[in-house]
């Protein structure tokens, strides 16, 4: 199998590397790709994080498991959500929320339930799991409590939409050291530069920390349409034009009655 | 089968698109109207972001008007005198709808407005031609025919100065309020992102007593003039036009559009504005009911462009 082959290779690479014992615990990750291509028979993706976790010699075993925290963050985008409310008898958008650098696609992957893994106070500090990504102070302007409703409903719409995902016992231990993680891409995570950020837990403390990163992109012909829409916007406009004309044509042809 | 839109950033049925295709040709052969105002919401719904199915829906529009207004030209069943006046004030329109549309976007309430006129213009128009309907259809069961047109018998604006012969659509009328209508319709077609055949056809049915076969034909070709120009502009002001979208969307569209135009010739006039009014109707009651019905979720999320 492809993939076992790929994870020998890399356990090898990583055993070859050595640790840089600065600390007790050291991590290292990889990525199965660093770039994933969109061709016009994509319909999503799963990317395979690794990871090794090397203790030096000094140092004492551990009384407590080793527990990981993969958050994916996608390409920022600036989101509004708004809120309708009466007014007489219509319901009309009145408050709205500007979330300036919110993630596309937000994926929170552990070992463990995170209750479990660490306390409320360093998962909120350390922005560990959604709730408190979402709750985060700089992740929209603070309004006194006026912007908690529009956090919940934009968690709330962004898990409907399978965007936004956290899954408590989706990292598993192949061995006491060797992690392993498939990530969930949806269709509808858009193209653009995704961060890859790996914590170890240790007795509700970050031991160390990776951070890394994968390219989704189109390719082939989904590239050249998108960079002729973008360059040459008068000429594909005019060329759509042009093929919404001359299909029309065809059938008035193709459908003649005399 | 799944195919990836490489501007919508997303992937789709083939067969589903193709299917709304035809579906929406077929309504828009039958009654020689865009149709946009039933793709764009089936579009959205099917997750495509709603500047993308606006501007893309565009290209469809312009295939389909493009095969209804040759068959008309080879019919004669299009006025183009007529037509060109229609695309003259349209245009006008369609840079005055534009420009509103922005402003109201500024001031935050786009939804509002787009969703009121929707309301207004579809119960209005829907609810006009659904009575008209109905006194037609009770006079003829009475068995007292409505008298025929007369000379002479004519609404009082036709008369207004510069008038114009028209002798394709039987019509001696000023210029001023055909200006008027397809300024409007410009206007309408621009803010809402359709093209506006739904007002076309009443008001040149009931307004002008334009023959009917007449009507479609030159609605047809209106609205393709002005749609072109609309799918040129989104290409080049949002670039949210996306091709393989649009191919699919034609294919399935001109299949529909054909068998609609077929039945549409078979169909007993009275009938066919009694089904248009209820066609009408029923997207203006749609609306109105989102407008006024407590919504399940209250919020929504829209990306900001942040283009520079």
């Amino acid at each position: 199998m492809r993939s076992a082959g790929r994870l020998r290779a890399l356990v090898t690479g990583l055993l070859v590397m050595g640790g840089v014992p600065a600390v007790a615990e050291t991590m290292v990750t990889s990525l199965s790709s660093h770039r994933l291509a969109i061709t016009s028979n994509y319909t999503g993706a799963a990317i395979a994080v690794f990871g090794v976790i090397e203790r030096d010699a000094q140092s004492i075993s551990r009384a407590s498991p080793y527990d990981i925290v993969v958050t994916v963050r996608g390409p920022r985008q600036t989101l509004v959500v708004r809120e309708k409310e009466p007014a007489g008898f219509v319901w009309i958008n009145q408050e709205q929320q500007l979330f300036p650098d919110a993630p596309a696609y937000l994926g929170v992957f552990a070992t463990r339930p995170l209750d479990e893994i660490t306390g409320e106070a360093l998962q909120r500090r350390q922005r560990v799991g959604l709730t408190a990504i979402v709750n985060a102070p700089d992740f929209t302007t603070e309004r006194g409590a006026a912007d908690d409703a529009f956090r919940d409903a934009l968690l709330r719409l962004k898990l409907r939409e399978n965007l936004y995902v956290q899954e408590d016992r989706a990292v598993t231990f192949l061995t006491a050291s060797l992690f392993r993680l498939s990530v969930p891409l949806p269709a509808t995570a858009p193209p653009g530069n995704y961060d890859v950020d790996v914590r170890l837990f240790a007795d509700t403390v970050v031991l160390s920390q990776t951070q890394t990163s994968f390219e989704l992109v189109k390719t082939g012909f989904e590239q050249q349409v998108g960079e002729v829409a973008r360059d040459w916007s008068a000429l594909y406009g005019l060329a759509t034009a042009g093929v919404a004309l001359l299909f029309g044509w065809i059938a008035s042809v193709i459908f003649r009655r005399d | 089968m799944q195919l990836y839109l490489p501007i919508a950033e997303m992937p789709v049925s083939v067969l589903l698109i193709l299917g709304m295709g035809a579906a929406v040709g077929f309504i828009s052969g039958l009654f020689g109207i865009g149709g946009g105002f039933l793709m764009t919401p089936l579009l959205i719904f099917l997750g495509i972001p709603p500047a993308v199915a606006v501007a893309t829906q565009t290209a469809q529009i312009v295939a389909s008007s493009t095969t209804s207004a040759m068959g008309a030209l080879r019919r004669n069943a299009l006025d183009l005198k007529l037509g060109s006046v229609l695309v003259a004030g349209g245009l006008v329109g369609s840079g005055l709808g534009v420009w509103f549309f922005a402003a109201a976007r500024r001031a935050g309430q786009l939804d509002l407005v787009i969703v009121v006129s929707y309301v207004t213009l579809f119960t209005v128009v829907g609810s006009l031609m659904l009575k008209e309907s109905i006194r037609e259809f009770w006079s003829s069961r009475r068995g007292s025919p409505r008298p025929r047109r007369r000379g002479g018998d004519h609404a009082p604006y036709l008369g207004w100065p510069l008038r114009m012969r028209f002798p394709r659509s039987k019509l001696y009328a000023s210029a001023i309020p055909i200006l008027g209508l397809s300024l409007f319709v410009g206007f309408a077609g621009a803010l809402l992102g359709i093209g506006g055949g739904f007002i076309m056809v009443p008001a040149l049915l009931y307004l002008f007593r334009v023959p009917t076969a007449v009507v479609i034909g030159t609605s047809q070709f209106q609205i393709l003039c002005t749609t072109l120009v609309a799918l040129v502009l989104h290409a080049v002001a949002n670039q949210a036009v996306d091709v393989v979208l649009a191919i699919l969307l034609i294919l399935g569209g001109v299949f529909g559009a054909q068998f609609g135009a077929r039945a549409g010739r078979n169909l007993r006039a009275e009938l066919f504005r009694f089904l248009l009014a209820l066609l009408l109707l029923a997207v203006g009651v749609r609306f109105a009911v989102e407008l006024v019905v407590r919504p399940t979720e209250p919020f929504s999320i829209s990306i900001q462009e942040t283009r520079v």
